[in-house]
């Protein structure tokens, strides 16, 4: 047992903390550090200026950009990025759909969309969820029908029809990483195959869902007769479960959001310093005290048991405590976001204030914040699937 | 940051383990011992003590094994996963602790030799009908000077207070809070006993005009040693609580996984199971803090971490302990249903036992209370020193 990191990674931590903080544009991070939306081309420059040193893709195989680092190194990574106000790579490309394909795709793919997609050149999104494929996902509907008479190179084109949904920031998507049914006459998880469709494509549609928060994060995408040349398959067809399992399931390192969190709390400390009336410190009143200083010990619980984790994952396979982490880790996310909201008190009314109001920004982005993260304990496996998985998995529990 | 046990860590844990289930095979055996007095099994304690156990963390030249804070914190976590009613966390970590951190070598070598055989089992007399959970005494005084002081007043509840072999009492000094020895036989002690709400033992100890002798330097204020002493108790503490929260999980799970209502197991129940689930991310998350706490407590040894920092990670660790054996002990009984109510299963024992614990030593609103005292020292909480 040991409580200091080794030389090694100390000198790791610092190095990364020097990165995060002097080579990430300025604008990014004030805009991370004022709860603001970041802009396609701020999340594209974050990206590249990680990937031109190397770091954009650490959990990616090495012969793709990838790292030879320690789980807890990459644990590390993850955390000061996010310490230092910087966006986590696009999840979509980094943790998604690159690792699929470097798994399990054939090498021409793996050339065609690898690097590409590691320096964001190509901006995926997420094509799993439907309108009746929820929580439920194998249910999905979406068709690809292989028609072998036509396509270059005699492999033929999947004609795809349906219609995906919670699509995030699918307006900036060049590419869209689906799951379609390519077998129906097969168990409902046998007949899924991993396509990938060009965006630009003749027949796809994509359509802003408006959210509580008033923002348009999410869309739906419509598929009508579109098609796909089958070299865009993924892996082997009626497989895409199985890569489908492998991607919601093959990270444990950032499943719980610890380091934003804790910044949003300290940010949110620092503002209630003077949010009292007259500028007084809301610190001294005790209920506000006690509230942050409990949520400090949660999130401390929070980071321990994501260190935990990262040390016994050695064998790569998913770690069932990864599970905690995500159920307590939006808790907590969703805690913070309503503590600034309390802070802001009747601030938090002024969400829509412009210029020349005399409403600090934080608590005019309280409430939109605290309404956009009631997302967190619905996405990435509902928090009461993740109930469902440590009762099952952990606990022996099966209804 | 490293959690993991080295082999012979894995070996004290297995050792321990097979001593403690064996004595303590079914809640009622536990139950029969706790109802005599002292309310722990004397065959036990001696065992304990051949196996090393009783003198772990004292120097090896004062008797002891010479072992630390992480091999405390194993035996403790096997003490609580059978709730085993051998007070280590309080004679051995707590009361023998002040006496291996105040003593002087002469003391040091005649009382900490004589616990790690077994010969000898010390309380702290600390806790005052008035003073919650404050470290300083003010209601029991010393007056005296040199070797030659009397202690006057009263301490309650003190716990194994009137089977002890030697009470460690904290007395008002001039200056702050001295230590002083007393035995049992002392003029003008007078010990009353009575059982505890989980099979433990306390004592109304009354001192008038009771002879004693100062726990190293005659007069000193010890408040630091107490301090720091404490401090060590509370992180074993939250280990014991660990282990049993951890079997009332395991044993409410069993239960979901057996009984039968409506012709099927309760763990079809996904109202009952989802509840077993918050459980164990509670204990979870307790593990971490409390483990994590022991790690800072062992880095103290080098002079990595300082004193302010031990306590405020145990009071860290404490604060966690109390929500996830509340949330855990009120869930483990509610989920059994009415035999969780009896005395002669086993999980009401377990909160029993992790509600003494959340109250001795502070519990979670007065360990949260002093982390709101620092609460405007930091911008964020690093676990890493």
């Amino acid at each position: 047992m040991k409580l200091q990191l080794s030389d090694e990674d100390a000198a790791f931590r610092e190095e990364m903390h020097t990165f995060f903080t002097t080579q990430i544009p300025q604008d990014v991070r004030d805009t991370v550090a004022a709860r603001r939306e970041l802009s396609k081309e701020q999340i594209v420059a974050s990206v590249q200026a990680m990937n031109a040193a190397g770091i954009a893709v650490p959990n990616w195989p090495v012969e793709w950009g990838g790292k030879d680092w320690t789980p807890l190194q990459r644990h590390i990574w993850h955390e000061e990025m996010q310490l230092a106000n910087v966006p986590p790579p696009l999840p979509f490309n980094a943790s998604m759909v690159g690792p699929v394909i470097a798994a399990f795709g054939s090498q021409e793919i793996k050339e065609r969309f690898l690097p590409k997609t590691a320096n964001l050149d190509i901006w995926w999104s997420q094509g799993f969820s439907e309108p009746d494929a929820g929580s439920d996902l194998a249910s999905l509907r979406t068709t690809a029908v292989r028609d072998p008479s036509t396509g270059s190179g005699g492999a033929g084109e999947y004609v795809v029809n349906g219609q995906k949904t919670w699509t995030t920031l699918g307006q900036y998507g060049d590419w869209i990483f689906t799951l379609v049914r390519t077998d129906p006459s097969v168990k409902k998880q046998a007949g899924i195959s991993f396509l990938l469709i060009d965006m630009s494509s003749p027949g796809v549609t994509v359509r802003p869902i408006e959210l509580i928060d008033g923002g348009h994060e999410v869309n739906e995408v419509w598929f009508e007769n579109v098609r796909v040349p089958a070299e865009n398959l993924v892996g082997e067809e009626n497989k895409g479960w199985d890569y489908a399992k492998f991607l919601l399931g093959n990270e444990r390192v950032g499943v719980a959001p610890v380091g934003s969190t804790k910044r949003t709390l300290s940010q949110a400390k620092e503002y209630a310093k003077t949010a009292g009336p007259g500028g007084t410190s809301l610190l001294d009143d005790p209920l506000v005290a006690a509230q942050i200083a409990d949520l400090e010990n949660e999130i401390l619980a929070l980071e321990l048991t994501a260190l935990r984790v990262v040390a016994n994952s050695a064998d790569g396979k998913p770690h069932p405590a990864s599970s905690v982490l995500k159920l307590r880790g939006t808790e907590l996310q969703q805690a913070v976001t309503e503590l600034f909201v309390d802070l802001a008190g009747p601030l938090a009314l002024a969400s829509g204030a412009g210029e020349g109001s005399d409403v600090p920004d934080l608590a005019r982005v309280a409430t939109p914040n605290y309404l956009n993260f009631r997302k967190a304990s619905i996405y990435g496996g509902s928090n009461e699937v993740q109930r469902q998985i440590i009762a099952g998995t952990i606990l022996g529990l099966r209804g | 940051m490293d959690f993991q046990l080295d082999s012979e860590q894995e070996a004290l844990r297995d050792a321990v383990r097979a001593l403690l289930t064996k004595a303590y095979d079914t809640s009622e055996t536990r139950r029969a011992v706790t109802k005599q007095d002292p309310g722990w099994d004397d065959k036990t304690w001696r065992q304990l003590a051949e196996m090393g156990v009783l003198g772990l963390p004292f120097a090896e030249e004062d008797g002891g094994m010479g072992a630390g804070p992480a091999e405390v914190a194993i035996v403790a976590e096997e003490i609580g996963r059978v709730i085993a009613p051998e007070p280590f966390v309080e004679a051995v970590v707590l009361a023998g602790g002040l006496v291996a951190a105040a003593g002087t070598a002469e003391q040091r070598a005649e009382i900490l030799g004589a616990v790690a055989e077994g010969g000898l089992v010390p309380a702290f007399a600390h806790t005052e009908p008035a003073s919650r959970y404050e470290l300083t005494a003010t209601g029991v005084t010393a007056s005296g000077s040199g070797d030659s002081w009397t202690l006057d007043g009263v301490k309650e509840p003190v716990l194994g207070g009137a089977r002890a072999d030697l009470l460690i009492v904290s007395a008002a000094v001039d200056g702050g809070t001295g230590l002083f020895l007393v035995k049992p036989d002392a003029d003008g002690l007078t010990r009353t006993g009575y059982a505890t709400f989980d099979g433990g033992r306390a004592a109304r100890v009354a001192f008038d005009d009771t002879p004693a002798t100062p726990l190293g330097e005659a007069g000193a204020d010890q408040s630091d040693v107490i301090a720091a002493t404490v401090a060590q108790a509370q992180i074993a503490y939250g280990h014991e609580s660990l282990g049993a929260m951890e079997t009332a999980l395991r044993t409410t799970t069993e239960y979901l996984k057996t009984r039968k209502q409506f012709g099927v197991p309760l763990m079809t129940f996904q109202a009952l199971t989802f509840r077993a689930a918050d459980m164990y991310v509670s204990l979870e998350l307790a593990r971490s803090t409390v483990s994590w706490a022991t790690l800072v407590l062992l880095d103290a040894s080098t002079g990595s971490t300082s004193a302010d920092e031990v306590a405020e990670a145990a009071s860290r660790a404490k604060l966690q302990v109390s929500k996830a054996g509340r949330h855990i002990g009120q869930e483990a009984i509610q989920l059994h249903g009415g035999i969780g109510m009896t005395a002669e299963y086993s999980v009401g024992h377990y909160m029993s036992r992790l509600t003494a614990i959340d109250h001795a030593l502070g519990d979670g609103r007065h360990h949260l209370n002093r982390l709101v005292s620092t609460l405007g020292d930091h911008s964020v909480v690093d676990p890493l020193p």
